[in-house]
């Protein structure tokens, strides 16, 4: 029988696939809830770019509460469970070179991970099926190309 | 007051999944994207866990004809496979694999990480406002 492993070099110590799960359930149930309770997609990229650009009247308040859930629960964890693996791959520049390209990115091609890759695919949109193939495609050759420089 | 508590508890509830899952960590990220080397299917499992409870979730419900809090669904409008759309998420790629963020992650970090994860969130702020502003240009000039 062919093994996985065989083909791939599969990185077993960091591997999680339970707590992976489980938080993906979690996403998924929030997805959820934001269409049932509200009848909105819940596309991260949306919701941040539309609420700083000011777009749609009377909805800046639920997008602000939103985010402001995103922020806290974290902070929540960290006070009263513990700390969490969170390290950062590049220097202050390379985060602002990264963060304008996602920014940049995800408002022309509408939607991010949450929007395209969770709720997108959850619909079975073809577009957002191609948009995802595009954007981790396009993240798997940027990390080669990295590591290529580095290493190479 | 009620949408604003459920989008408070629901962005919670999501900030929270993206922690446990491992999506805050950019290493893990970049350990997903980078198929090369000893690779982390982790991600595959936090797709798989989103999408399908989503997806059982939405058949399940189909029947709804408006939201339990609001007037309406806000359907998806565009169902294009269009030049923005592809250009748009290679770009977004390209970033990801250099900082191992994507949006929500970089909004979850923001109380957490520190400068490094402010100058993320201050640059991908700038790149949101930029975009949309090149995205309604074009949509207008069509």
């Amino acid at each position: 029988m062919m093994n996985i492993g065989e083909i791939m070099d599969i990185n077993w110590t960091e591997f999680t696939p339970l707590a992976s799960l489980a938080g993906g359930i979690l996403i998924g149930l929030s997805a959820l809830m934001l269409w049932l309770l509200q009848g909105r997609i819940m596309g991260v990229s949306g919701i941040l770019g539309q609420w700083i650009k000011g777009e749609g009247s009377g909805q800046h308040y639920w997008r602000a509460c939103f985010i402001l859930g995103v922020i806290i629960a974290p902070v929540g964890y960290v006070t009263s469970i513990g700390g969490f693996d969170s390290q950062m791959v590049t220097s202050p520049p390379g985060l602002g070179i990264a963060g304008l390209l996602v920014g940049f990115g995800t408002a022309i091609g509408a939607g991010c991970t949450s929007g395209h890759g969770i709720c997108g695919l959850s619909r079975i949109s073809v577009r957002s099926l191609v948009a995802t193939c595009c954007f981790v495609g396009s993240g798997m050759l940027t990390v080669l190309v990295l590591k290529m420089g580095i290493f190479g | 007051m009620k949408v604003s508590l459920s989008a408070f508890f629901i962005g919670f509830m999501f900030g929270l999944g993206l922690l446990i899952s491992g999506m805050l960590n950019p290493v893990k990220v970049q350990g997903f994207l980078d198929i090369t080397g000893a690779w982390d299917p982790s991600l595959m499992f936090v797709m798989i866990g989103g999408i399908g409870i989503s997806l059982i979730g939405l058949r399940l419900t189909g029947h709804m004809v408006k939201p339990l809090l609001t007037e309406m669904f806000h359907h998806p409008v565009s169902t294009q496979i269009d030049r923005p759309l592809i250009l748009g998420a290679v770009l977004f790629g390209v970033g990801w694999g250099i900082g191992g963020l994507c949006p929500g992650p970089a909004i979850a970090v923001l109380g957490v990480a520190g400068g490094d994860g402010l100058i993320f969130m201050i640059c991908m702020c700038a790149g949101l406002y930029l975009g949309r502003v090149v995205s309604s240009a074009i949509s207008s000039k069509s």
